[in-house]
């Protein structure tokens, strides 16, 4: 049995600690710790759906939390579920309409290729149930094809979900014009976006795109784990996929993560506050931190869109001759958090799908590093992750018998050439 | 049973990722041999440098995981100094044992690592001694095998997503 103890005291704490994980979990800033601590032990330590002074406050602090994401949202009507996770907010979505639809003629699945796992994993258990899964390929930057999109869908068509921002890659879809021809097509069919990747990022209006539900999630946005949301448009059926008593929700049982609700509340209220300036500020540090990489590595290959076209925070460069989960663990080791495609992270043993959905070769997906970048990293972390990437990687390619392959190749077309 | 797929390392697969012992192309080795696939995410080289039965000198080199580096450095620390014979009988087990435990999903890279010492090992009796000793089994090792079978499981991952390579 491996001890873990073991294993961080032979990592040792970097002096210097630059964290571009954001993509999987995230820091908590301090105000929003604040926030979650009277919850544990000072008010609304009961259960919301319970008559007594605790049960209120709890009640009050979920209610405030909805109303004031319902405002960043534009949504006037309709319902938000709480859940504890995005991952279980996207299966209620796909599960739920599934469910719901019962034995309709509308037997149809269509989500995009690049969907987050927790998007196509319950649509492809569908399958088993006599639903038709389909996935809508991507270009080489990972946009879908309205044309494409349009193709597919039809009126026995029963859900289709595109995600607003690829979570790997930082694509942003044009949804509005992805909502308008699928509706074009069938007015009925409903349209799940899960857009865990652009809240805070991009400015989310729920009625203007016209998307009948969307899934958020705290920790995507500086809060703390175990909040999900699920918007479900107003007068939309779907069915509970989790069945329990006491929730002040129908959809969801199982009482609410009050301490996490209160934490997602100052969340949200953060990163809306001088929301112009911290995108600014993102996208300012991914450009530096894109340039610099491949103005500094040689053999790197940059995965997804560049410009207002990707999402503020997004970089995401593969790195040949090299594996990903070894660049993870040399970063870890100079203190740069960050994660990887590779299939050694995934535990399926297999690269990751967004990738190898925008065309790139399995060898290109598991050299690729996903760095997200927060409102909280400067520019003097940038520099330093700029200062230790070549190092990183120049290491690694003098442990890996491929660079020296392909330059000894290269060097021998040279010398026959 | 545990369903939880962990990937934390033994601090020795740390350890040995920070500094690998017999790191790098050999240049005058007896024989050279290499396991695995780029599109796997896994290659490994290994270099022996043999006198008579005895394996005096090896090193590696990896492209992949931290386990598979820390497989591949620990096995050439391990067969150093062995006879061809002993080194042979080396298991994949044996070198998961001396890391300090692998997670099993990351076992296929001791698998891939002795695969790769076996086909060194079968190669300088078959192509550069010409002559090949009573314990050197014609049917391929469980090892050799396993290797063998990752380098063609990209084929069917190809054929999966459609890809030609």
């Amino acid at each position: 049995m491996v001890k873990i103890s073991e294993l961080l005291e032979q990592h040792g704490k970097p002096s210097r600690e630059v964290y571009l994980d954001n993509e999987n979990s995230g820091w908590v800033p301090p105000e929003v710790v604040e926030a979650m601590l009277p919850y544990f032990n000072q008010k609304g330590y009961g259960h919301p759906s319970i008559t007594n002074l605790p049960g209120w406050e709890a009640y009050e602090v979920v209610e405030s939390t909805l109303e004031l994401v319902k405002k960043t949202l534009n949504i006037r009507s309709g319902e938000l579920v709480l859940t504890h996770s995005g991952t279980e907010a996207n299966n209620l979505a796909i599960l739920g309409t599934a469910l719901a639809a019962n034995k309709g003629k509308r037997r149809k699945i269509v989500v995009s290729a690049i969907e987050h796992m927790s998007v196509l994993f319950p649509a492809r258990t569908l399958e088993e149930r006599g639903f038709k899964f389909v996935t809508v390929p991507v270009d080489k930057e990972g946009f879908v094809n309205p044309e494409i999109l349009s193709m597919l869908v039809d009126n026995e068509t029963l859900l289709v979900s595109i995600q607003m921002v690829n979570h790997e890659i930082g694509t942003i879809q044009d949804l509005k014009t992805l909502v308008k021809v699928v509706k074009d097509v069938d007015s009925e069919i409903i349209f799940h976006t899960d857009a865990v990747d652009a809240y805070g990022r991009l400015k989310i209006d729920v009625e203007d795109l016209g998307v009948d539900m969307l899934t958020l999630s705290s920790h995507k946005i500086h809060g703390p784990k175990g909040v999900g949301v699920l918007y479900v448009r107003e007068g939309l059926k779907i069915s509970p996929i989790l069945y329990g008593a006491l929730s002040t929700q129908k959809m969801w049982p199982g009482v609410e993560n009050v301490p996490a609700i209160a934490g997602f509340g100052k969340a949200v209220e953060l990163a809306f506050r001088d929301f112009e300036g911290n995108v600014e500020k993102m996208k300012n540090l991914r450009d530096m931190l894109i340039d610099g990489i491949l103005e500094t590595v040689p053999d790197t290959l940059l995965n997804g869109p560049r410009g207002e076209k990707r999402a503020p925070d997004n970089v995401n460069v593969s790195f040949l001759h090299v594996e990903g989960e070894s660049i993870t663990i040399e970063l870890s080791l100079r203190g740069i958090y960050v994660s990887s495609g590779s299939a050694c992270t995934s535990r399926v043993l297999e690269p990751s799908h967004v990738i190898l959905a925008i065309g790139r070769k399995h060898e290109e997906a598991h050299g690729s590093i996903l760095f997200k970048i927060s409102r909280y990293n400067s520019r003097e972390d940038i520099e330093y992750v700029l200062s230790q990437i070549p190092l990183a990687i120049e290491r690694l390619r003098e442990i890996s018998p491929l660079a020296k392959q392909s330059k000894r190749s290269i060097d021998e077309k040279e010398v026959y050439a | 049973m545990s369903t939880r797929t962990p990937l934390a390392y033994s601090p020795k697969i740390l350890e040995l990722f920070k500094n690998p012992k017999n790191l790098g192309r050999m240049n005058d080795a007896s024989v050279v041999s290499q396991a695995g696939s780029p599109a796997c995410g896994d290659v490994i080289t290994i270099y022996l440098k043999i006198d008579g039965d005895k394996i005096i000198d090896s090193s590696f080199e990896s492209y992949g995981c931290a386990a598979n580096i820390a497989a591949a450095s620990i096995l050439t620390e391990m067969i150093k100094g062995k006879t061809l014979k002993e080194a042979w009988d080396l298991t994949w087990e044996d070198v998961a044992n001396e890391l300090g435990g692998l997670p099993p999903i990351k076992y296929h890279c001791s698998i891939l690592a002795v695969g790769g010492l076996k086909r060194a090992i079968r190669k300088y009796f078959e192509e550069i001694k010409r002559e090949k000793p009573e314990w050197l089994p014609k049917d391929l090792s469980k090892e050799e095998r396993q290797a063998l079978e990752e380098e063609e499981l990209i084929e069917r991952m190809y054929k999966k997503y459609g890809v030609v390579p």
